[in-house]
């Protein structure tokens, strides 16, 4: 595996220091992230809070018991928990300087993230079939809203990780490239979280009634 | 005082300022409040005003001044704690004041077993009030007897805005899908300016009305008159109000059952807790 | 042939002061075109300014918007006085009085004192850390060009489209389609969509700074106040902000997609839009105080030759005012029927913000107490700001009492309160700030006679405007209304206000004089320290050299600059060897993704979705090409370095 790293910093990162924060400037952006991610998850809070008081409010349309489909949501689950935990191995591997199962392991979470938005844009069709459009009711502009902000997070973040993973391939792991792949890991874990409070307040209580 | 002085000097007569005169008790409640905490802020301003001026004319930076000067001075626990202090004791005052009259104002300001109801419904540019009582409606005036609470239950069919009488108390928010009360109480009889007090496009200057209060048997009389004399208010004649528009004063005989109440529930909204 | 007639009519908004508006545009524009081409300034444009990544200059060009926007805002407001200055008057329409109190506001809130600060927090922050940048440059440079970009969109209305007119919080059901239709309503979300992004980054890229980039043996307790005070506003920037992007963007919802988020029919709820508006509007006051409540330390301290007074109290002040703003924010809506054991939580944690700030106030009158007092131009604003602004604190405890506020509410009363805390508060803060660091910025001391004139026309005029509005208020006159008839007591307390305003405009133009004549015949500041202050950007020549610090100083005192000169020392420590310094290289993206952004918001606003669609595949290509752009950054050698502290005298 010839993976072109600066030995130096190889050995810093034998003595506890990442990477990806070995650099001033790594250090800097991943504390700026963790910011992002802050006034992101306040974002998420926002469309909750809009989908708590907003969830009754069929307008004589179709209700969350109705539309929902539990096999459906539960493989949605199912599919990026597990994408969670491939890009941790991806993680795992680029602390051990392991590039190539690194790109392995970045690339089954691509392709797990690439079926949970096939699958959400696949339920989301199959309700707009059944004239359950986001202009139906207030429930329905809600649910779209928040599940959709989610979705679009996801693909965003698919095509993040591509570049990263292309970047990677060209210039092998480095401070930089390892900061890249260390702040799209924390985003894709934070979508994660995001998506169980979704799994809960939206799915589970919608079919629970 | 000298503020009442310019204010007199510019034609302005004391009766204009609706706010400081109240003709209920509800209006004379909330006037109590801002005079207490008028003079409860004025405790403040007024002696900071006079030490900036003190201050600012004894350290001025000219030759010859004998003031002391301690550039490196700059902490003293037992000011600091006199000044920690003041605000808190104006604000734990007014505060606990504030508490009490809130949930004073949302009781009836006098005790009342069966209270004179009207429902309010802000149109485009237009207020609808209705007695269920009596059963009949106006457009942009309101008639009540004095000395006596009125419980007004307030919505909109149209953008949110605000049912606001000085004279005879604060105001309340008429929102669509949500039914909110106010209590309101004239002790005596004459015309009272309300108007909105939330904008709503172009003809929200022109939503003014008087509310003219009466005794209870002028009050009886005038219901009589309208269900003499008024038209009623039909299905197709609601429709024409909730178009925008602007309108003069008229006065209806009979509604629409269940007008009101359906206006409120058409969207989802609950005839719930008028913000009790 | 008819069809497009038709369309220009629409697309172009005709009427007497648009027409007059189109015209002065395209004069101005053409002027500005003539000089940059006569004098062959494209060049220097775009390689000195608008590509440019240093804090400094963004910055100035923060400052520089600031200024026109509230020019423009100044306009508006003197165009509602006129209205309003007569009963029953015929000067302006409702629909063009409803259109000009809604661009007043969003552009006084969001297009004039949020860049001010910006201005402020740019120019001046990294300077105070001993800093040689922000954490993040070329972020920064995007914040500018999305905030430009952001305004830029909501201006055009006056002249394309039409205006919005739902007033500045734009409460649905009024603002939705059924009630507003056509683009006047998008241009408002979509132009504060945009710059917000740009706000968010803003704070997380100064939060960063100030948590990670302090010159060494700076701890937080010897940072110098106003890069607390920005502390402060950016963590209310980060958690505020969000809200106002939901809000405005389910709004944006139901009028792009047909959501029924906040519509009157369909299940909407408007009450939950008035509430998330709130969250961030209330936060969004403090945001824009705090670093004015900075620059008062900074400055009463400088011109009182002595310490800031109780800095502990003064840090402590500033947290719980940021903390305590996010539960204040149903005062704005105490008449809304949230119940009252929820008014009486709200009202009092409203009452509870008076006591951190008037603490502060004390703490400034005890930093001149015992001191020497020198009335420059920026102390003059502070000693101004404090009663203007203990007047209207004061009122805004008054309506802080629930039940007092169901008469105050919407009255000219609150008009009179915001206004007095916004322009006593924030304006005179931002102008002393302008004033007390724009020989940093430009190398030269702005003269003190027009500003002179500048300051009182401003003040006296302040006060004949706002104080008539208070017993306005009292006699039952609201805000928004474009007319009121004769005979309620209402017409000579309006005439006198709007003779106040005139004055205050008249004032303004005076500062801009003082602008002008200052840059024609400059006094040069040559020794960087022309107030003899205490901080360490004062410790630099001015204008500051775009690295900023040849050596990063080592910090031992809160008043670092002042105890160096107690010391006998008149320039930073030198003895140290120069290493190359690492600099941001210059990037045209941040420009152009502003450009992009805007492109895709003009789109949304006409519905035009491809060209919409367009825009923002134009944004992720962007991202994506900085992602892949690993040519970001260089080194200045230590010749160069040598050489240009030796240019300034240092060596």
């Amino acid at each position: 595996m010839a993976v072109d790293v600066d030995h130096s910093v190889v050995k810093s990162a034998d003595h506890g220091t990442m990477l990806e924060y070995s650099t001033e400037d790594g250090a800097l952006k991943i504390l700026g992230f963790w910011f992002f991610l802050a006034q992101d998850m306040i974002l998420f809070a926002c469309l909750f809070a809009t989908y708590l008081i907003l969830h009754n409010r069929t307008a004589g349309g179709p209700s969350a018991m109705q539309l929902f489909d539990v096999p459906g949501f539960a493989a949605e689950t199912f599919i990026l928990l597990t994408s969670s935990f491939t890009y941790g191995i991806a993680t795992f591997q680029m602390r051990n300087n392991r590039l190539k199962s690194m790109l392995i392991w970045m690339g089954i979470t691509v392709l797990l993230g690439l079926s949970f938005v096939s699958l959400e844009l696949k339920e989301f069709i199959t309700y707009v079939l059944q004239g359950a459009t986001i202009s139906r009711s207030a429930f329905l502009s809600a649910f779209f809203t928040l599940v959709g902000t989610h979705g679009l997070h996801v693909t965003l973040g698919i095509f993040w990780m591509i570049s990263v993973m292309i970047q990677l391939v060209k210039r092998g792991l480095t401070p930089v490239t390892a900061r890249k792949a260390f702040i799209v890991g924390l985003y894709w874990h934070f979508l994660d979280v995001i998506w169980v409070f979704i799994f809960t307040v939206v799915y589970l209580t919608g079919v629970m009634k | 005082m000298g503020g009442a002085a310019i204010l007199l000097l510019t034609g302005c007569s004391p009766q204009q300022f609706t706010v400081l005169n109240p003709v209920g008790p509800v209006g004379r409640s909330e006037l109590q409040l801002i005079i207490l905490s008028t003079i409860l802020v004025l405790v403040v301003i007024v002696p900071v005003i006079a030490l900036l001026a003190y201050i600012v004319v004894r350290y001025r930076d000219k030759p010859g001044n004998t003031a002391p000067y301690q550039p490196q001075w700059s902490e003293s626990k037992k000011l600091e704690f006199v000044w920690w202090s003041i605000p808190i004791i104006i604000v734990a005052i007014l505060g606990t004041v504030t508490a009490e009259k809130t949930f004073a104002l949302t009781r009836p300001p006098e005790p009342t077993n069966n209270p004179m109801v009207v429902q309010v419904q802000s149109l485009d540019w237009k207020w609808l009030f209705q007695y269920p009582g009596q059963k009949v409606a106006t457009l942009n005036y309101l008639e009540i007897p004095t000395g006596q609470p009125i419980e007004f239950i307030l919505t909109s069919n149209a953008p949110m805005n605000s049912f606001w009488v000085p004279q005879l108390g604060g105001m309340e928010y008429t929102m669509p899908g949500t039914q909110m009360r106010l209590w309101l109480q004239a002790d005596q009889a004459g015309t009272y300016q309300g108007r909105g007090a939330n904008f709503t496009g172009r003809g929200f200057a022109h939503m003014t009305f008087n509310v003219v209060a009466t005794s209870q048997d002028k009050f009886n009389q005038w219901v009589q008159k309208v269900k003499a004399t008024g038209t009623p208010l039909t299905e197709a004649g609601y429709q024409a109000l909730v178009k925008p528009s602007l309108a003069g004063v008229i006065s209806y005989s009979s509604y629409p059952m269940g007008l009101f109440e359906n206006v409120v529930t058409k969207d989802g909204g609950g005839m719930g807790n008028m913000g009790k | 042939m008819g069809g497009v007639k038709q369309f220009l009519s629409h697309f172009f908004v005709t009427g007497p002061f648009e027409i007059g508006g189109d015209v002065s545009i395209g004069l101005v524009s053409l002027a500005i075109l003539f000089v940059l081409t006569r004098y062959k300034l494209w060049g220097w444009l775009w390689r000195n300014w608008l590509t440019s990544v240093d804090h400094k200059k963004i910055g100035i060009m923060y400052m520089l918007a600031a200024l026109l926007m509230l020019f423009r805002g100044g306009v508006d407001a003197l165009m509602i006085r006129t209205q309003l200055a007569l009963p029953n008057s015929q000067f302006l329409g409702a629909e063009h009085y409803d259109q000009i109190f809604t661009t007043h506001g969003t552009i006084m809130i969001l297009f004039m004192a949020m860049p001010f600060i910006f201005a402020m927090m740019n120019i001046v922050v990294p300077l105070q850390l001993g800093a040689r940048d922000v954490a993040f440059p070329y972020l920064n440079a995007i914040s500018f060009w999305l905030f430009f970009f952001g305004a830029m969109l909501l201006n055009i209305s006056f002249v394309i489209g039409g205006s919005p007119d739902a007033g500045w919080v734009n409460y649905p059901p009024l603002a939705e389609l059924q009630f507003s239709p056509g683009p006047g309503d998008n241009f408002y979300l979509l132009s504060i969509l945009i710059s917000g992004i740009g706000s968010v980054a803003t704070g997380i890229n100064f939060l960063v700074t100030i948590l990670k980039m302090r010159a060494p043996g700076m701890s937080l307790m010897k940072m110098p106040m106003f890069s607390w005070a920005v502390f402060a506003t950016c963590i209310d920037i980060i958690f505020a902000f969000p809200a106002l992007t939901i809000a405005l963007g389910l709004e944006f919802a139901d009028r792009i997609l047909g959501a029924h988020f906040f519509t009157l029919n369909g299940g909407g709820n408007p009450m939950m839009y008035v509430n998330l508006f709130w969250m961030w509007g209330h936060p969004e006051v403090y945001i824009v105080i705090l670093p004015a409540f900075g620059i008062y330390s900074e400055v009463v301290a400088t011109f009182s030759r002595k310490r800031l007074f109780g800095y502990t109290a003064m840090v402590t002040s500033l947290l719980l005012i940021a903390i305590a703003s996010y539960f204040v924010w149903l005062h704005h809506f105490f008449t809304m029927g949230a119940g009252a054991d929820v008014n009486t939580f709200f009202a009092i944690a409203s009452m509870f913000i008076a006591i951190p700030t008037g603490v502060k106030i004390f703490n400034w009158l005890f930093t001149m107490f015992r001191g020497r007092i020198r009335m420059t131009i920026p102390m003059m604003w502070v000693i101004a700001f404090i009663p203007n602004f203990v007047i209207g604190g004061s009122t805004g405890v008054m309506l802080a009492a629930a039940p007092a506020d169901y008469q105050y509410h919407n009255s000219y009363f609150l008009v009179a309160h915001f206004h007095q805390v916004l322009i006593g508060g924030v304006v005179y803060g931002m102008l002393a700030g302008m004033y007390y660091w724009w020989p940093k910025m430009f190398g030269f001391i702005l003269e003190e006679r027009f500003a002179k004139w500048g300051f009182w026309l401003f003040n006296i005029g302040f006060y004949v405007c706002f104080m008539p509005q208070y017993p306005l208020g009292l006699m039952g006159m609201t805000r928004r209304m474009y007319t009121y008839p004769a005979g309620l007591g209402w017409s000579s307390l309006n005439m006198i206000s709007t003779v106040g305003a005139f004055v205050m405009g008249i004032g303004f133009i005076f500062i801009v004089l003082n602008i002008v004549s200052s840059i024609r015949h400059p006094v040069k500041d040559t020794t960087g320290d022309p107030w003899d202050a205490r901080t360490l950007e004062w410790s630099l020549p001015s204008p500051a050299p775009h690295y900023n610090f040849a050596r990063i100083p080592v910090i031992d005192s809160r008043d670092q600059w002042w105890e160096m000169k107690q010391k006998g020392m008149t320039k930073p420590d030198d003895s140290t060897p120069l290493a190359p310094i690492h600099m941001p290289k210059n990037s045209g993206k941040p420009f152009i993704m502003g450009v992009l952004f805007f492109i895709a918001g003009f789109g949304f606003v006409f519905n035009w979705y491809v060209l919409a669609g367009l825009g923002l595949l134009g944004v992720v290509i962007t991202l994506f090409a900085r992602s892949f752009d690993y040519d970001t950054d260089y080194y200045i050698p230590v010749d160069e370095v040598k050489h240009s502290e030796a240019a300034f005298g240092r060596s």
